[in-house]
């Protein structure tokens, strides 16, 4: 564990990307307190611009503070990014692993569900599912979880199917331990790395595909998000610009920040691709 | 056998294989739209206002959405096959007529997209692995890095601020300015003007994307022995890169390239919206909350006819920088 | 005259490695038309010692430090990058071990090679054509007209050498860089390859500087050997006087671990037979798909009705090169691989076509040691539990199963501290040893070895093999030895198989085969033994 922290330390950017993200996570755990109100109540004089007015980062024109939906916004984009990529990747990674281990018909399954993925637009379909299930956390969830297994089945099914034919595997047949032993003992901890890694990434794409959603409308109506501050503001765009620009900011610096701790993940746990760079 | 016929056979079978995935798209989305709650009927009738139960029974006979779902998709199949996509009830008018009337905007923010993202990701990746950690290196990198976690919609209307509304340099929204009634050439650049934000919105995810990708390919690629070869056959380093690793490391960029038309399509949802582009994925946004069945199931088949026939086209292109291919 | 003279080379290595110079204090000569060979094991420096000549080094963490390397008189570490690209190629050229990844897999040959002309001479196109064509006529490759247009993936691996090297010989190079060129390929390619270069050689005087680990090429092709290790040379001469009469202690190591090919005489043997094959049949099928669009389906019979009879205490080896399906034989024995049909009669069961679960009784009695010594060790588990698994999957008692595989450990010659440490921690022969403790935990009856050695240095190959035999007295064990190498069956085995296309084609006693093949293809094979005249006695 120190050593990994060792390896992760050395990527620079990687640190930056991790205190911003835990700037995010503690003004995502501490908006209660910060700002009490109801995020989506009027606060005071609306369209006020940044600075003025008490506001920090202004008001939109309903006088909602965007300074206090930001906060808010924050719990509902990492706890939607989180739950999501955790389904996927749970998801994912059985699916991955049976059709890699296996072979055979459920590999071929497993390929043509992940192409018939590949040729849907996976957001449309996102956005159909939300619409179908009525927009709320759960739904959205869902939503994304759905479009985003494919990627990590494949990649799951790649590294079962290389390491299943690799000789510390077969020496385990030998001995006659089971499938299931093999699978969960020997490969899976094998693969934990790329798991890891991609599920660090995906939190990004499942924050950037929920606030796609709650700018389109889509996202859980009781719940204060950044897409749908964006949403909301964009036809103020000519008379006040920070109710848009803040939020997408919030939304640009978190994603950022995961990527970052991604690749930094990347580089502690794969030293090989390090070094060549 | 040549390498003309195993590139054909090749591309042959990428079509075949790609047959039972759209039936399978057509399917699955039947399903998916008919556990949506309500019909159009429902909708019909809800605008219209006061609907008896009796006239909402035989408007649903009329449309067929009496019959068990099986025989509604069994017919929908056959129609499909015909090149009968139904009828939209909210637009009284024939699916096929809207979907394709729509296409062409589409199709041109694809094209245009697709050719900015790769060209210029492949060309600021190749940037990039030439000069390895240079400040040309760094500065695109963060470049990626930075457009990679930047929501689509944001962009777009940070571009309106910017570039419409302060600069004027664009319009702000829809795709020509019919109250000017350009023809010929004037209309073409019209609607070229109109291109430029919503194209440069939505590739510039993607354009991070093949940056980094190529970026990573290529130095993968200088890393094989093959380079090695080739530098001990004296040539010279602009050769080596730009001949025998570029090729190489265009691989997976074109593989990628394909896989992510799919998404691109998804985005274009949001970037016609935000810059009012009367293309399928506005109108896909429009007809959900109209609950119209019959166009969302076209406009899906149109969508997933259009990510298939581009995969094709790279499918050729790889076909043609792999001579690997039957190796499948 | 003096071709190229290497003075007090050092080529340092990056900070942090475990010695600072891979290449030290080295002095090398190389006349016209000799050949000097460059012996060492893995990590002697013998590589980077060419790649120094070549300019090729992975600069700028590996470079030279110190010395000078002079051809005709000018000096190559100081020369300037265009200076060393025009010598390239032209005046020195190179090829390599691997030659699938040596060539660009996406150029055509014809290509691959007009590229040396375009970069070193002025020449019209269709002169480049003729000359490439002319080359790969005189590295007898068939129908040089194709292979101009074909890429590296439809060649075979002998004819891809061949193509690297026509590619090398383009423009009549002074000196030739062979590394290591023919360790990737069997041996009667091999024996054709070291043909070829000789031929080649002695035909447009080259001097040509040639690296490998393989004595008995040493034999075949050697004017002059450099013996190194760890960097230094410990010694040079002439190819009689060090195969035949090594002064320095390495060297005379080195040459001792070289198996010799009298087979050993044989050991007294039951004729109880503890394995019976009886037909087995093993097909892979690939290809296919959608209404045939996959170009049709490919059936390759990997194992066409082989039937082999192991004896109690004897080690029968499977001998045949790569693609002779001697590796799916093993597989299918420890029921790795499904057969299609025949029987596999182990102490009179027939294994084949057991369950999972009705195989686990019987999993004991056979065991495998495989042959990568880094993929056969699963990297996140400890060593001590690696040897316990077998016991412990086979109900034995968790307490009994430590002291077993500690006991394991000591019998493999490793000391007792390895109990707690991970795979990585360890070098390839003793990863080896803990395979073969992770075999014997469970007491089997047959040990079924895949290529054991041929991941291995020659002196750690010796160390193994003896401590497979010593195993073998201690526990009776009887054994199944797949491997390509005839040195080391002649060694080991006492009775031989030889296997080619998944048919065997001649099974006898070692020293029979050897001193009377009946097969022509034993025969072909042991006459392309590298080294024949050198240590047969």
């Amino acid at each position: 564990m120190r050593n990994f922290w060792q390896l992760y330390k050395r990527n620079r950017s990687a640190v930056a990307g991790l205190i911003i993200l835990v700037v995010v996570v503690v003004v995502a755990a501490i908006a209660p307190i910060l700002f009490p109100q109801d995020p989506f109540s009027l606060a005071g004089l609306a369209m006020s611009p940044p600075g003025e007015n008490g506001f920090l980062l202004g008001s939109d024109s309903l006088g909602r503070d965007v300074a206090a939906g930001i906060a808010h916004g924050a719990k509902t984009s990492l706890l939607i990014g989180l739950l999501a990529t955790i389904v996927a990747v749970g998801f994912g990674t059985i699916m991955g692993g049976l059709a890699g281990y296996f072979g055979g018909k459920i590999d071929d399954l497993l390929m043509r569900t992940t192409e018939m993925f590949q040729t849907i637009p996976s957001f449309v379909f996102a956005i159909l599912l939300v619409a179908i299930l009525k927009p709320s956390i759960n739904s959205i969830v869902i939503a994304i979880a759905v479009v985003s297994w494919p990627a990590v089945a494949r990649l799951v099914r790649g590294e079962f199917l290389s390491l299943k034919n690799r000789e510390f595997v077969q020496a385990c047949h030998t001995l006659g331990m089971s499938d299931i032993r093999i699978m969960l003992g020997e490969i899976l901890p094998n693969c934990l790395s790329p798991i890891i890694v991609i599920g660090s990434l995906m939190v990004a794409t499942a924050i950037l595909i929920e606030s796609g959603l709650a700018f389109l409308g889509l996202g859980d109506p009781n719940i204060m998000s950044w897409g749908f501050q964006v949403g909301a503001g964009r036809t103020l765009l000519r008379s006040a610009w920070w109710v848009v620009t803040f939020p997408g900011i919030a939304i640009l610096i978190t994603v950022l920040a995961i990527n970052l701790v991604g690749e930094g993940l990347n580089d502690a746990l794969n030293p090989r691709l390090r070094e060549r760079q | 056998m040549s390498q003309t016929a195993k590139r054909l056979r090749y591309v042959l079978k990428r079509l075949l294989q790609a047959l039972p995935i759209i039936l399978a798209i057509i399917i699955v989305n039947f399903f998916l739209l008919h556990m949506a709650e309500g019909d159009a009927v429902d909708v019909l009738a809800g605008e219209a206002g006061s609907a008896t139960p009796e006239y909402m029974a035989e408007l649903r006979k009329k449309f067929g959405l009496d019959q068990p779902l099986p025989v509604q998709l069994l017919v929908y199949l056959k129609n499909v096959i015909t090149l009968d996509l139904g009828y939209s009830f909210r637009h009284d008018m024939p699916v096929l007529d809207l979907v394709l009337d729509r296409f062409v905007p589409t199709l041109l923010l694809m094209v245009s997209t697709i050719i900015l993202a790769v060209g210029v990701g492949i060309i600021l990746g190749l940037l990039a692995a030439t000069g390895l950690n240079s400040w040309r290196d760094t500065l695109i990198s963060v470049f990626a890095l930075v457009t990679y976690a930047t929501p689509l919609f944001w962009v777009g209307l940070m571009f309106i601020v910017v570039f419409a509304l302060n600069l004027g340099w664009f319009p702000t929204s829809g795709m020509e300015n019919i109250a000017m009634f350009y023809e010929g050439w004037d209309r073409y650049w019209d609607i070229a003007h109109h291109l430029v934000l919503p194209t440069i919105t939505l590739s510039l995810f993607y354009l991070a994307l093949y940056t980094r990708l190529m970026r990573a390919s290529m130095l993968e690629q200088a890393g094989m022995d093959y380079v090695t070869t080739a530098r001990a056959k004296g040539l010279t380093e602009r050769r080596i890169m730009f001949v025998h690793v570029l090729r190489n490391a265009l691989l997976p960029v074109v593989t990628m390239a394909g896989v992510q038309v799919g998404a691109l399509i998804g985005g274009s949802v949001i970037v016609e919206s935000v810059f009012a582009w009367p293309g399928l994925g506005m109108l896909a946004f429009e007809s959900l909350f109209a609950r119209d069945v019959n166009l969302l199931l076209g406009i899906f088949l149109l969508s997933a006819m259009l990510v298939v026939a581009v995969n094709l086209i790279v499918d050729i292109i790889y076909s043609w920088l792999d001579p690997r291919i039957e190796v499948e | 005259m003096r071709l190229l003279e290497i003075r007090n080379l050092h080529v340092c290595l990056p900070e942090g490695s475990e010695r600072a110079h891979a290449v030290e204090a080295v002095d090398l000569d190389l006349a016209p038309n000799e050949i000097l060979c460059i012996v060492g094991e893995s990590g002697s420096g013998k590589s980077l010692t060419a790649r120094a000549v070549m300019g090729l080094l992975p600069k700028p963490h590996v470079r030279v430090v110190d010395g000078t390397i002079e051809m005709d008189g000018e000096d190559l570490v100081s020369a300037s990058d265009a200076r060393m690209r025009d010598i390239r190629g032209s005046a020195i050229s190179m090829i390599f071990q691997e030659p699938m990844t040596a060539l660009n897999p996406v150029m055509s040959i014809g290509d691959q090679i007009d590229e040396v002309f375009r970069f070193h001479v002025s020449m019209g196109r269709r002169e480049r054509r003729e000359r490439a064509l002319a080359l790969l006529e005189d590295v007898h490759l068939p129908d040089p007209e194709y292979i101009m247009r074909a890429y590296p993936h439809e060649l075979s691996g002998g004819q891809r050498q061949r193509a690297m090297i026509a590619m090398a010989l383009a423009l009549d190079p002074k000196i030739l860089i062979a590394d290591e060129p023919t360790t990737a390929l069997d041996v009667t390619t091999q024996a054709q390859i070291l043909k070829l270069i000789k031929e080649m050689q002695a035909a447009h005087n080259t001097g040509v500087l040639f690296i490998t680990h393989d004595f008995g090429v040493v034999a075949d092709i050697a004017d002059r050997v450099a013996v190194m290790q760890f960097g230094k040379l410990v010694e040079t001469g002439t190819a009689d006087e060090v195969l035949n009469n090594p002064r320095h202690p390495y060297t005379q190591a080195l040459i001792a671990a070289v198996p010799s090919l009298t087979p050993r005489p044989p050991r007294g043997q039951s004729a109880q037979p503890v394995l019976q094959i009886d037909s087995l049949i093993k097909t892979f099928r690939s290809g296919g798909g959608i209404l045939g669009f996959g170009g049709g389906e490919r059936i390759v019979k990997a194992v066409d009705d082989v039937t082999l009879e192991l004896r109690r205490g004897e080690t029968l080896g499977i001998v045949g090169e790569s693609g002779s399906g001697k590796s799916t034989v093993a597989r299918c024995i420890v029921r790795l691989v499904d057969a299609d049909s025949g029987r596999i009669l182990l102490n009179g069961t027939d294994l084949n076509g057991l369950g999972r679960a009705e195989m686990r009784p019987f999993r004991s009695s056979i065991q495998m040691m495989f042959q990568d010594p880094f993929a056969s060790l699963n990297p996140r588990t400890r060593v001590g539990k690696i040897i316990m698994q077998g016991p412990l999957l086979q109900g034995v008692p968790a307490t009994e199963a430590q002291a077993k595989a500690r006991e394991l450990l000591s019998i493999v010659g490793l000391d007792d501290r390895a109990y707690d440490r991970f795979p990585h921690e360890f070098s390839g022969g003793q990863r080896q040893r803990i395979g073969i403790a992770r075999a014997l935990a469970l007491d089997p009856d047959v040990l079924v070895a895949d290529e054991p050695v041929s991941a291995l240095d020659v002196s750690i190959q010796a160390q193994i093999l003896k401590l497979l035999d010593e195993i073998r007295e201690r526990m009776s064990l009887s054994m199944i030895f797949i491997t390509h190498d005839l040195r080391v069956a002649a060694q080991v085995c006492d009775r031989l198989a030889v296997m080619r296309n998944g048919e065997i084609v001649e099974t006898g006693a070692t020293a029979e085969v050897f001193k009377d093949p009946q097969a022509s293809y034993t025969k072909e094979l042991l006459a392309a033994v590298p080294g024949q005249n050198w240590r047969s006695a």
